[in-house]
């Protein structure tokens, strides 16, 4: 036998500490909120690229406080040159709206800059996006749940829906207290986390199952640090080998990408670890034994 | 698992090969012409512009219920029964009252379901096309579900023919238009940069009618009064209309030869150029309106009559102004106002920097995985990698087989695979390793190390297609193109990793049996 780890020694304290950054995130989200874009908030966003080096945040801003657009942000997006402006918008059936913006703004900062993307969402599709968001996630976690209960025992299902929960929660936590702005994309690296995490859970479970079926002296206790220890170095290295790729989208992928690559960095990093300190846990609170599958194969 | 028949390798090798022609085919002109699809790229990379139109058919509600009036007065009065008091209340219900008698009568022949001229039937709705109450001797007469759907179909249909003629006429490259829902038009223009003109354009219901100017000041019950397009006057305009853009065939920019002043010329069918005559010869001295959404675009007094069916409008166009007017009455009135309720507006150049980095970061992520397996398995890392290679081809391959579209979350998704691909060979070769242990036949455990390791293999990847899939359903645009690309990745995946890595692997195994670490 290799050295293995006593993953199981840490149980206790993970979970409390999972406990505490569970809690903290709820409210966070309850208190401090989600930081939404204009797909689900609503308004218009500019991304602006300046050739003119006298072109700065607060000018911009400035010319912008001028043309009563309501609560405008302003803020370098990448590179220097770059950035993106965010306001909520009022007349939105003006279709000469964002040509006259343009020429306003020109009038005060000179033609030293161009439009390289204009988003003009709608409140009623904001509110829809928000809405079909919130499910298309809702849909996912219950997908997982039945596809678990249908390949294990509900005691599986429900370990590796909490690791799920606790993914999900935890990363929206920490987009909730650094501000960090949810959008489409957010959703889709969400959904995209649950496929993940539940991937890394099903395979530690896998070798639990495997076990619980050669050994019947063994504890669940000591049998699921056996079974993590096992799938130990495939869950580093797909680990690896998944943050290699997403660590490239971060840094090379262009600005848009870097939201969706972060969120899916927190939630590669959770999931591991929830696979192996929320699920396995669940399953020695609830006591599976050999008995849990013998009964479902007696069925 | 590890035998392959020679049928099998030839069927691997063939299908490979074909999926690593049809990518290159998106990089390598090929003269044979076998094979020309090519990979579509998305607004997001190719710069270009997106709208969501929503139909307002309020307007259209009312008119209905305006036009029922008439049908539901001649309908009753032949039988002898008298409606009385029509009004219509907050743009959708149309209320009137009968003579206290009549009402189980009027409520039957509502009610009917076969041939209902007044109240048609759906049978395969099961439903009326109104819905409606009675009070005593009030009716309230609303459109049901299944009639609103179909007033909205319609009038969809109609909207998106317009706007197809439109935006034809400006001549955009491949533009997409498509229905959404009942009452939504995606209008989707590849290399536009600057929607505004086009926004105008849809903005624009372009109902055109011609109507004779009445003396006077006060609105009466046959006219109205409106503003001139400028705001400059208001003038009281008959509602009669002697002419509308129904008639037109045909109508262009062009310029006056004796004021030098651009106009739009046009030219009418039959119907329209006989009734223009008509009433141009009837109504010398008098100003006609010509009126366009509800504004008066001229008011010019007529000083001959008009036979020959054609005729200009001035109206302080400028060059642009007298383009735009003519194409929007040659492409015809929308059934409705639109609204445009989602833009998103892409650069060419941010498109071609989205490409860029979306490539770069492809091949840096590529390259670290490729090292990184290369390094911790040495040669079935190679074999992993080659797998990897052959995989991505098969990824790209069968999306431009389907012309899927690329966006740059698609792209994204091409590289997640790329780090997640390697999973399923992990999860093997690791098992092979610990197979390795309890038996000496080398063969043997690498054949149960396949084995064993199947089930977490698809249940992993399960888990990944099934968050695919409900991204497919409930995402929009770019996100689509993300789970698509995720999606089609778990199943080049699978097979890249049982076939190909396998058949790799069995090559290798079997040659080299006598060695004593193989993995």
């Amino acid at each position: 036998m290799n050295k293995s780890v006593p993953f199981n020694k840490f149980y206790r304290l993970f979970n409390i500490i999972s406990s505490l950054l569970i809690v903290l995130s709820i409210v966070l989200l309850i208190f401090k909120g989600l930081n939404f874009g204009v797909d689900f908030k609503g308004g218009t966003l500019i991304e602006l690229r300046t050739t003119d080096k006298n072109i700065s945040v607060s000018n911009i801003r400035d010319s912008l406080n001028q043309l009563n657009l309501g609560d405008v942000s302003v803020k370098n997006f990448g590179s220097e040159q770059d950035y993106l402006i965010k306001f909520e918008k009022k007349d939105f059936n003006n279709p000469d709206f964002i040509s006259d913006l343009k020429n306003k703004l020109a009038s005060s900062l000179g033609n030293g800059f161009e439009f390289r993307r204009v988003e003009n969402v709608g409140p009623k599709v904001s509110s829809e996006l928000l809405k079909s968001g919130i499910i298309a996630i809702a849909l996912s976690l219950a997908a997982m749940l039945i596809y678990i209960w249908i390949r294990f025992e509900w005691q599986f299902s429900l370990g590796a829906i909490l690791a799920l929960f606790h993914d999900v929660l935890i990363t929206l936590g920490i987009f909730s207290l650094f501000g960090l702005e949810i959008n489409l994309s957010i959703v889709a690296a969400v959904l995209t986390i649950v496929g993940y995490s539940m991937n890394d859970t099903v395979v530690i479970f896998d070798r639990v199952r495997e076990n619980l079926k050669k050994y019947s002296d063994i504890k669940i206790f000591d049998l699921t640090n056996i079974s993590i220890n096992e799938t130990l170095s495939r869950t580093i290295i797909t680990s690896v080998t998944t943050l290699l790729a997403l660590f490239s989208i971060f840094l090379f992928g262009g600005e848009i990408l870097k939201g969706f690559s972060l969120a899916m960095i927190l939630g590669v990093f959770f999931g591991t670890y929830s696979s192996i300190y929320i699920a396995n846990p669940i399953l020695v609170f609830l006591q599976v034994s050999q008995k849990t599958i013998l009964k479902e194969e007696k069925d | 698992m590890l035998y392959f028949s020679k049928i099998r390798i030839i069927l691997i090798a063939t299908f490979t090969t074909i999926f690593v022609y049809i990518f290159l085919s998106n990089f390598i002109k090929f003269d044979d012409n076998v094979f020309n699809k090519k990979i579509n790229l998305g607004l997001d990379l190719q710069g270009g512009s997106y709208l969501l139109l929503e139909i307002d058919n309020t307007p259209v509600i009312t008119q209905k219920l305006q036009n029922t009036i008439p049908e539901l007065k001649k309908f009753f009065k032949e039988k002898k029964i008298n409606l009385r008091n029509f009004k219509i209340v907050d743009d959708e219900t149309l209320i009137f009252e009968t003579t206290p008698d009549k009402v189980n009568e009027v409520k039957d022949s509502l009610l009917k379901k076969e041939e209902n001229i007044i109240n048609e039937y759906y049978p395969k709705y099961r439903a009326h096309k109104f819905d409606f109450s009675v009070d005593q001797n009030l009716f309230k007469l609303n459109f049901s579900k299944y009639g609103l759907v179909e007033i909205k179909d319609s009038s969809q249909s109609q909207a998106l023919e317009t706007i197809r003629r439109r935006v034809d006429e400006i001549g955009t490259n491949e533009p997409n238009i498509l229905k959404r829902g009942n009452d939504r038009i995606v209008v989707e223009l590849p290399g536009l940069d600057d929607p505004s003109r086009i926004k105008n354009l849809l903005g624009k219901t372009a109902n055109l009618t011609f109507r004779f100017v009445i003396k006077g000041s006060e609105e009466t019950f046959g006219s109205e009064k409106l503003e001139f397009e400028d705001g400059s006057e208001e003038a009281i305009v008959s509602k009669r209309i002697i002419l509308s853009g129904d008639n037109l065939l045909d109508a262009q920019p062009s310029m006056d030869s004796e004021t030098s002043e651009t106009v739009v010329t046009f030219n009418l069918d039959r119907v329209g150029a006989k009734r223009f005559g008509k009433a141009t010869s009837t109504g010398i001295g008098k100003r006609l309106a010509i009126v366009l959404d509800g504004k008066i675009i001229s008011a010019p007094v007529i000083q001959d009559a008009i036979v020959s069916g054609s005729g200009q409008i001035s109206g302080g166009f400028t060059f642009q102004s007298a383009t735009d007017l003519a194409l929007l009455l040659r492409s015809g009135a929308l059934p409705a106002p639109l609204n445009i309720i989602e833009e998103r507006t892409v650069g060419p150049d941010l498109g071609q920097d989205s490409i860029n980095a979306g490539i770069m970061a492809l091949a840096i992520g590529f390259l670290l995985v490729i090292l990184f397996m290369f390094f911790k398995y040495r040669i079935f890392g190679l074999i992993a990698n080659i797998t990897l290679i052959l995989n991505l081809f098969l990824l790209v391959g069968i999306l431009t087989l389907f012309e899927a579209t690329l966006t740059l979350p698609g792209i994204a998704g091409i590289i997640l695979t790329v780090g997640m691909a390697v999973d399923a060979n992990v999860l093997i070769f690791e098992r092979i390793k610990e197979e390795k242990k309890g038996e000496k036949n080398q063969l043997i455990a690498f054949d149960s190390g396949y084995e064993k390791s199947k089930t977490a293999v698809i249940d992993a990847n399960i888990t990944t297609l099934i968050a695919a899939m409900i991204l497919f359903f409930m995402g929009s645009g770019p996100i689509k193109g993300f789970s698509v690309t995720l999606g089609v990745g778990i199943f080049t995946t699978l097979f890249s990793v049982y076939f190909i890595a396998r058949l790799l692997t069995s090559l290798y195994v079997t040659k080299n049996k006598h060695k004593e670490k193989l993995i």
